[in-house]
């Protein structure tokens, strides 16, 4: 076979396999995003059946699945909603990050791995995903609980916190040193105040470049516009993701609102092909020594992220099981953890970064969702119920 | 009385709004940016969990919303006799055999004829109220009317067997 053809037939076998884990996912109500991680680490380097001509349309296209992912999350997010909620759920958004980054970063230093990869690693152990914390919620029909503004507000000041963090990490990981890293930092800060400036006056100005109603010309021009601002932002070390996630936000109105369904099923592919090529790019035999120290680590920020849910609703007035729901809910690391760990691999910066990344995430993803189940279950209530009892008795008496 | 009704944003979803009922319960109405609603009941025994939550149509949650309105309209329409001595309240059901069916309510002079006054029409759960004189009369209707008690009586024997 040529080499086109060979990549036609990989690629497809994959997809297609693709397609059935993702099918078995729906079924068992789970997140695809492990599977994906393992079909990847299944077909990569050192895996079951390596694949040979397709590692460049894996490698392009798990590019443009990262910027895919942020513009939909920029999408999902109106301006004011970012503003509201950095004004309101700023203390929650620092606890947050103290308690969930700091352990990452210390665990870093402590396998001797240097600053940098100690950023990275606080990065992969702070963010939530959100995709998959959403679709929990929807799964458990948790959306009209009075706990449920909470859990997205700490997603949002989140994922707002990664349009600083990563230009940070990428000034970083090309060894530009700590002073660059700041410039990068204040380059970014100045750009996203800009464009959520721009986004809330002149929102509309920004979306009439586009006809919300004509659906190839919205495609073609909302996504040239991600891929052309991302490779800017590149540039000017912003990083690529970043651009996006602010090409989203500065969009508006009904041409958010169409965009976001035309781009969904895009980004669904490269997404998919996004977390297949981090699992290609690492050996899975890398995974098994650091099995211990990511179980470890997953356990030690499962519950650093229980108690930020936890103390975060105690502080929005809810009751105790509500607190619990809120802190087993945050749990999964996701897309950003991985995104994160790809930039930092990408540069060489720590080889077992991504093994561990791969796991942490497995483990995280996989014990969340089901965790998030427990407050439900009849010996926890039980076990909550006193303290619960005791907590509705203080309130009363207030 | 005023009903407080709490509007709580759900970024990247849409917005949920609440209402805490006398005895305590809370109901919430999600309504999803993508237009999709969700009508959820709390939890009597955790008031910060929807034990239950009801995926509404657009037509069903506007059908929702006339029964309530109408149901509302109608209770409160029915106050008004206890409040105004010599007053009363009537529903009246507009028979099929009525001369007045398909026509309009100006045919029946029943303001003139009767010293009453039609203040609504119920059809079909659906409340018109101030109806005018060429408001349409089918048969079915509920035609609420305020007016002293041998009034409503002249007005019922109108409506059921037309003047004279």
């Amino acid at each position: 076979m040529n080499e086109s053809t060979l990549l036609l037939v990989e690629v497809g076998a994959l997809l297609l396999g693709l397609g059935f884990l993702s099918r078995l996912a729906n079924r068992f109500g789970f997140s695809p995003i492990p599977l994906y991680l393992l079909a990847g680490l299944a077909f990569g380097d050192g895996g079951a059946i390596p694949l040979s001509a397709s590692e460049e349309f894996f490698e392009i296209g798990s590019e443009i699945g990262v910027i895919l992912l942020l513009a939909m999350l920029g999408l999902e997010y109106t301006a004011s909603e970012l503003v509201t909620n950095l004004k309101r759920s700023r203390a929650a958004g620092i606890t947050d990050a103290l308690l969930n980054a700091l352990p990452g970063a210390a665990f870093a230093l402590l396998l001797g791995w240097g600053p940098v990869a100690a950023v990275a690693l606080a990065g992969i152990t702070w963010v939530s995903s959100s995709g998959v914390i959403a679709k929990v919620l929807r799964d458990l029909k948790r959306l009209g609980n009075r706990e449920t503004p909470t859990i997205l507000s700490i997603l949002v000041i989140e994922d707002l916190a990664m349009a600083f963090y990563l230009p940070v990490l990428s000034a970083l990981v090309i060894g530009a040193g700590f002073l660059a890293g700041a410039t990068a930092l204040v380059i970014a800060v100045l750009v996203v105040s800009a464009i959520l400036f721009l986004a809330l006056r002149y929102g509309r100005v920004i979306s009439a470049l586009f006809a919300p109603h004509h659906a190839e010309s919205l495609l073609l021009g909302v996504l040239g516009l991600t891929m052309l601002v991302a490779g800017f932002a590149q540039q000017v070390s912003v990083s690529a993701a970043v651009g996006a996630f602010l090409v989203g936000i500065a969009l508006s109105g009904p041409v958010a609102h169409n965009a976001r369904q035309l781009l969904s099923p895009l980004r669904d592919l490269f997404a998919a092909v996004f977390f297949v090529f981090f699992g290609l790019a690492t050996d899975p035999s890398d995974i098994i020594p650091v099995l211990v120290p990511a179980t470890f680590l997953a356990v030690l920020t499962m519950s650093t992220k229980t108690l930020t849910g936890y103390r975060a609703a105690a502080r929005a007035g809810i009751g105790v099981p509500g607190r619990w729901r809120t802190g087993f809910t945050l749990i999964p690391r996701g897309e950003f953890s991985i995104v994160i760990a790809g930039l930092a691999v990408s540069a060489g910066v720590e080889p077992q970064l991504a093994p561990l990344a791969t796991a942490y995430v497995l483990i995280t993803v996989i014990s969340g969702p089901l965790l998030a189940r427990l407050p439900e279950a009849r010996w926890f209530r039980s076990a909550i119920g006193r303290q619960a009892a005791s907590e509705f008795a203080r309130r009363k008496a207030a | 009385m005023s009903i407080r009704v709490e509007k709580v944003d759900l970024p990247g979803i849409g917005t949920r709004h609440d209402v805490v009922t006398k005895s305590g319960r809370r109901i919430g109405i999600v309504s999803h940016r993508t237009g999709e609603r969700e009508l959820a009941i709390f939890d009597v025994h955790d008031p910060d969990a929807s034990s239950d939550s009801i995926v509404l149509t657009d037509g069903e949650a506007s059908a929702l919303a006339d029964v309530l309105g109408a149901s509302v309209m109608l209770s409160q329409l029915l106050d008004i006799g206890e409040h105004a001595a010599g007053l009363a309240t009537e529903q009246l059901v507009l028979p099929a055999s009525s001369p007045f069916a398909g026509g309009v309510l100006g045919d029946t002079k029943a303001r003139t004829r009767t010293s009453t006054s039609i203040v609504a029409i119920v059809r079909d759960s659906r409340v018109i109220p101030s109806p005018t004189p060429d408001t349409r009369l089918e048969s079915g209707d509920t035609i609420i009317a305020v007016g002293t008690r041998s009034g409503l009586d002249a007005l019922a024997r109108l409506l059921n067997n037309g003047p004279g």
